[in-house]
């Protein structure tokens, strides 16, 4: 048996786990060069940066909790309708405040769907949350007086942001907002996973059964890590609205959750950056091969996610991190050695 | 002591016309070490999943120190001092053991709801967690994930988990299953160090070990209690002898 470490250096080996890295500050510098390279196509740059968002707040349920949604658009819809429907209705534009009304209505709507989500697993679950956001869509469908209907919300005003800069035709603005909401909720996201609480939901996807046997209160952890990823889906869909002026019920719509699954997986769950990686790449494809022949693109995202989830069962980012963990493994192999003496 | 640690009254459960529990009595002491012991199937694993809370008693009720615990959910039984490892490892495959035990240590300190603090942060759970692995005289490789441990490890994990709970009373659905015969007597001996004010029942089919580490030993048959006794008077049953030594019983 070799000599134990110092529990000193246990404690060095959680931080550097969790310490921010030299390509993470590259990723994020190169959000931001679409401002240079592609200025005629920041609107497509907004709407990735929402979607990426989107697919974070999934990727916190899906990919830590374990918990399997085809209805999150739900949140995202509830996010996006609460910020126009303050706008036309209650002639509200002011941007960040209407994102955080946003975020607390989707929170809240997260929470009370929560109370029931939680308590179920595996295909009750997905079913219940498929139900939730189907029957969303059909209320907003219905009342029209509020939300438009299936003509979509019109007439929202975007006041300007921080009283000096408004919307303008090339969307530097809506990119600019985009990218600080996701990054700001981002960092959110990060500390979470990287906190007690996020080692408690990585404890409920590992192994539901034994959680309750070490005392953790799974239910409650799941009503929170629901209701917080609801409360970024919400600002994501609020981002949406103020930053196009118009909410259609597309944003509650199954295939936007169905899409946002699908981008996730592609990118590889449980990693915060797969997420947001899918959403380029699935949003770039979109736009280039719908743009060739509109109907045939879902072939294309079809084959790809069978390729990916059969070729590489931890998404494209997963594929690429055992590339890396080779060299890891074999630094872990030296290290009990170099600690010992 | 006046008031025993743990108590069953007139506990009893059927899986469809199957009586796997039927009106059992337990009374255990403070700081006892027990031995729960029977052929296959006698239901002592359901016992303890009754006892914890994972299933519902059909009839009957568990006291835990004098109180009544039947209402509560496993995850409370857990937090006043219930607590149970498994005869089939329920481990988190992809945490490494050190992460695991720590999230066991945060979960008794209920700071496992704190998001916005980093795991470092919390260096005492670690390090705690880390004193509990090497009690058990885990060895070095702590960070390594769970999934990757050789199965003897994974046995000690099943413990070290159990014990970052601070448990009151200890179920221990044979911790040696599963492990060759040289490395479960260590692992006994583990066990027979705890703190004498930890309470501990174990279901374990080795009799040797048996009769080495437990002070009674309670006999549960068709789910049924048939005996209870000393570790002397129960080898000295006729009745335990038929049912149970007379075969030879031996288990892995
Ligand atoms: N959830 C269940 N549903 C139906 N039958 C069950 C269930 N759990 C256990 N049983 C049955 O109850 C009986 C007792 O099972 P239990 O696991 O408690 O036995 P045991 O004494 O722990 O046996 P072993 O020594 O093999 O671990 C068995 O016949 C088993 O098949
Ligand atoms: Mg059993």
């Amino acid at each position: 048996m070799t000599i134990a470490a110092p529990p000193y250096s246990l404690v060095a080996a959680f931080a550097e786990r969790s310490r921010w890295r030299a390509i993470e500050t590259v990723l994020w510098l190169c959000a931001l060069l679409p401002f240079w390279l592609a200025p005629t196509h920041l609107q497509l740059a907004s709407q990735i940066a929402i979607t990426a968002l989107f697919a974070i707040s999934l990727d916190l349920i899906l990919g830590y909790a374990g918990i399997v949604s085809m209805g999150h658009a739900a949140f995202f819809g509830l996010g996006a309708y609460t910020a126009g429907i303050l706008s036309v209705k209650l002639g509200w534009g002011e941007p960040i405040s209407g994102l955080l009304i946003a975020g607390l209505v989707a929170g809240i709507g997260g929470y009370l769907s929560s109370l029931v989500v939680c308590r179920f697993r595996h295909l009750a679950l997905i079913m219940i949350t498929l139900g939730i956001g189907v029957m969303l869509h059909e209320i907003a469908n219905t009342s029209h007086g509020l939300t438009g209907g299936a003509d979509g919300l019109q007439g929202i005003r975007t006041w300007k942001f921080l009283g000096v800069w408004s919307l303008d035709i090339y969307g530097y603005v809506a990119y600019s907002y985009a990218l600080i909401v996701l990054f700001a909720c981002f960092l959110v996201a990060r500390r979470i996973v990287q906190s007690p609480f996020g080692l408690a939901l990585k404890g409920i996807r590992e192994n539901a059964l034994r959680m309750p046997a070490i005392g953790a209160p799974s239910q409650s952890h799941l009503r929170k890590i629901y209701t917080i990823a609801a409360v970024m889906a919400g600002m994501a869909g609020a981002v949406l609205a103020q930053t196009t002026e118009t909410v259609s019920l597309e944003v509650l719509s199954f295939q936007r959750s169905a899409d946002v699954l699908v981008m996730l997986i592609l990118g590889g769950t449980g990693r915060l950056y797969g997420g947001m990686i899918g959403a380029v790449i699935y949003m770039l494809a979109r736009d280039h091969l719908s743009g060739l022949n509109p109907q045939y693109w879902y072939f294309w995202i079809g084959l790809l996610l069978i390729a990916v989830v059969t070729l590489l069962p931890n998404g494209i980012l997963g594929g690429l991190a055992r590339v890396r963990a080779l060299n890891w493994i074999r630094e872990m192999r030296l290290m009990p050695r170099r600690r010992a003496a | 002591m006046s008031t025993p640690a743990l108590v069953t009254r007139a506990l009893s459960k059927s899986f469809g016309s199957l009586a796997v529990t039927q009106n059992v009595e337990i009374t255990v002491p403070h700081g006892a070490r027990y031995a729960l012991i029977g052929p296959n199937g006698a239901g002592k694993t359901t016992l303890i999943n009754l006892m914890t809370g994972l299933i519902k008693p059909d009839l009957g009720s568990i006291l835990l120190n004098g109180e009544d615990i039947s209402a509560l959910e496993p995850d409370a039984r857990v937090k006043r001092g219930l607590t149970r490892t498994f005869q089939i490892n329920q481990l988190f495959p992809n945490l490494s053991a050190l992460e695991a035990v720590t999230l066991a240590v945060l979960e008794r300190q209920r700071t496992s709801g704190v998001w916005w603090r980093r795991l470092p942060a919390f260096g005492a759970a670690i390090e705690e967690a880390h004193a509990i692995l090497q009690s058990l005289r885990f060895g070095s490789d702590t960070e390594r994930v769970t999934r990757e441990l050789p199965y003897g490890r994974q046995r000690l994990l099943e413990i070290a988990l159990a014990l970052a709970t601070k448990p009151k009373i200890l179920l221990l659905d044979e911790p040696a299953a599963g492990v060759p015969k040289d490395e479960s007597a260590e692992l006994f001996q583990a066990i027979a160090a705890l703190p004498s004010d930890i309470t501990v029942l174990f279901i374990e089919h080795d009799m040797d070990l048996v009769f080495r580490f437990a002070s009674r030993i309670i006999v549960l048959v068709a789910g049924a209690v048939l005996v209870e006794g000393t570790p002397a008077e129960i080898s000295a049953d006729p009745r335990v002898r038929e049912v149970y030594l007379g075969k030879g019983h031996r288990h892995g």
